[in-house]
């Protein structure tokens, strides 16, 4: 019965986005990101003439993470502003009143939005990701250790920041809640890149800046687990420990019990949308 | 529990017994039975108090000036706003349970539907949502009956606002309810629009299903309902039958040559006001057959000369203005 009404909502939420001009501006900058980083590996290419050195494989991971990077804030841009006109945006036209007052509970409905942003989000991170994997191939010759266990993790962040963008579409405007997401993403990158730093210079408290960010949203303690399936694993032996500075490098895999949290963290963040929503007056 | 009770009058005594009922007595004749509804948004208090019910089959009148509080009610009832106090039933139901609205259509005030969808995938969209099987022919029916048949396949977002508000009413009718809540249907509708809406009404009271209607066209809710609850500044000013509540008649005369005689006949026919030669007298709810030929020949007799002599009904427009302008203390009448 209310299965019924996640899928309907859920294929509701997928046909949105496909009619909606999200979907086309998102393919514009994917495919110009694409373009320009086939450009990039092929100039990478003719300057170290392959992968042999180590010099060369560190290039290589870098540029791949640095336009892998590209592609989730492509993601996460495109599902934070489609997870605030679908719920906010609806409320306040008044679509959600039709809706609403049939015999459906409103949690059924949040949940649905939820599933279809998720298959949007993370079809495209594969789709994308995908791509780009290819054009790395066939100009560098490089493959990623662990394409799949990478690509999931940057759906996961995804899914992190779009359930984000659903709570505070909850009690916010659509542009605002798209707006203040993506902003949180950011802060929290940038939160990460300094206790990369502090961690690099052996700083505790610096280092902590980065940890405790990435416990509030996880996007980016999964960002760096993503990279880290994308980077080569003998990176770390051959470059030193200097490298805990690069934003675009990670010295360590995920921890179960991180991967734990970012998982809890979801479904707290989706249970306290699914109150709001429910307590909200339409 | 003490308040509308008390504050409702003499016209809310068919709403009394069912206020001190509990639940599970309740008869599961009613399409609507609410009591006891209160909602505040911060200082401004929308709704105070406001108990009424709708029965099976009837089609009843939500009045009342801008602001009165028409709306919120219609969206407690469905669950879209939250009481701060009462309870609500639809169709025997409880409305705390989201199954209450299964048998209900609504067309909201604000209304606006996915702008990507055509009108047939609103449509689909709608019944899946309701939970019932509808076939493609029915809900192309649905479309026809509100003049969308050719425009089936258009995207929503093409329409016009009547033509928006013509795919809501198909929306509320299509998932074949048992009780029907249209918050202001014609307030877009052209002229034709608002005669189909008519007839619409019309065809529902006559296949059994319920209707809540909140309207400013007087004579629309004249004409199709069986009752009328008139709301103001959140409470319930007058709730009755048309019969009930336009029981009063009046006649009104010109005539000259009235002495003191003559006036004193008239004041026994019922209360009077007089302007020059022009006279109203308001006569009981039914009047004997006798009494307006017994005062015509009386006055004659009183040597009045007679000029006019013109029986009138109370219109729902003057007793409307009546109730709401004669404010609070028309409530405790
Ligand atoms: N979302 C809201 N926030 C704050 N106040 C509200 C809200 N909705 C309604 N109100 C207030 O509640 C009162 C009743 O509003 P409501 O919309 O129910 O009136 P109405 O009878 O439907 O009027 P109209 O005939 O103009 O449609 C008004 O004073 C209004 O200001
Ligand atoms: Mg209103």
């Amino acid at each position: 019965m209310t299965a019924r009404i996640v899928f309907t909502v859920a294929a509701l939420t997928l046909q949105e986005a496909a009619r909606r001009r999200v979907l086309r501006s998102l393919a514009v900058l994917t495919i110009t990101l694409l373009a320009l980083s086939a450009w990039g590996f092929s100039r990478l290419d003719a300057e170290f003439g392959g992968l042999t050195t180590g010099e060369a494989k560190v290039a290589a991971s870098t540029v791949l993470n640095l336009v892998m990077f590209g592609l989730s804030l492509i993601a996460a841009l495109g599902t934070a502003f489609l997870a605030g006109p679908t719920l906010a945006g609806e409320v306040e036209s008044g679509t959600a009143l039709a809706i609403l007052a049939r015999p459906i509970r409103r949690s059924a409905v949040l949940l649905g939005k939820w599933l279809g942003l998720v298959a949007f989000g993370s079809g495209f991170v594969a789709l994308a990701g995908l791509a780009q994997f290819l054009i790395v191939r066939t100009t560098l010759g490089y493959w990623p250790p662990q394409p799949a266990i990478g690509l999931a993790l940057l759906a996961a962040q995804t899914i992190v920041l779009l359930t984000l963008g659903l709570l505070l579409s909850t009690a916010i405007s659509p542009m605002a809640s798209g707006i203040v997401a993506v902003g949180l993403f950011g802060a929290t990158w940038i939160a990460g890149v300094i206790g990369g730093v502090g961690q690099a210079l052996a700083n505790d408290s610096v280092a902590r800046v980065g940890t405790i960010s990435q416990m509030l949203l996880p996007t980016d303690g999964l960002w760096r687990g993503a990279m880290h399936a994308f980077q080569d694993q003998t990176l770390f032996t051959q470059v030193g420990p200097g490298f805990g500075a690069s934003p675009f490098l990670s010295q360590a895999p995920l921890t179960t019990a991180y991967l734990g949290w970012a998982g809890l963290w979801v479904v707290l963040v989706l249970v306290l949308a699914g109150l709001a929503f429910q307590r909200r007056d339409l | 529990m003490t308040g509308p009770t008390a504050r409702l009058g003499a016209s809310a005594s068919l709403d009394v017994g069912a206020e001190e009922q509990p639940i599970a007595d309740l008869p599961p004749s009613s399409a609507v039975w609410c009591s006891g509804l209160r909602k505040r948004y911060r200082r401004q208090t929308a709704v105070d108090g406001v108990s009424f019910t709708v029965g099976r089959g009837e089609v009843v009148g939500l009045l009342g000036p801008n602001g009165a509080g028409k709306t919120t009610v219609i969206k407690i009832l469905l669950g879209l706003v939250r009481p701060d106090a009462g309870e609500v039933l639809l169709l025997g139901r409880s409305a705390r349970d989201p199954q209450a609205r299964a048998g209900v259509g609504y067309l909201p005030e604000l209304f606006r539907y996915q702008p990507w969808l055509s009108a047939a995938e609103v449509l689909a969209l709608h019944v899946r949502l309701a939970g019932v099987t509808v076939p493609a022919a029915e809900r192309r029916a649905c479309l026809a009956l509100v003049g969308l048949a050719d425009r089936a396949g258009d995207r929503v977002g093409g329409f016009s606002k009547g033509m928006q508000q013509r795919l809501g009413l198909a929306v509320a009718l299509v998932a074949r309810p048992d009780l029907v809540i249209l918050d202001e249907p014609t307030s877009a509708l052209d002229p034709l629009g608002r005669a189909d809406v008519r007839d619409l009404l019309l065809s529902l009271k006559a296949r059994q299903v319920a209707v809540l209607l909140n309207s400013h066209l007087i004579g629309e809710v004249e004409r199709v309902c069986d009752r009328v609850v008139i709301l103001d500044k959140g409470r319930v000013a007058a709730s009755g039958t048309l019969a009930e509540l336009l029981g009063r008649r009046e006649l009104r005369l010109r005539l000259d040559g009235v002495d003191s005689a003559a006036e004193e006949r008239l004041a026994a026919a019922g209360a009077f006001t007089r302007d020059r030669d022009s006279f109203v007298v308001a006569l009981p709810a039914d009047p004997d057959a006798t009494t307006v030929p017994d005062l015509v020949a009386d006055l004659v007799g009183l040597g009045v000369r007679v000029h006019a002599v013109e029986p009138a009904r109370i219109s729902l427009e003057e007793r409307l203005l009546d109730i709401l302008r004669a404010g609070p203390t028309e409530e405790r009448r």
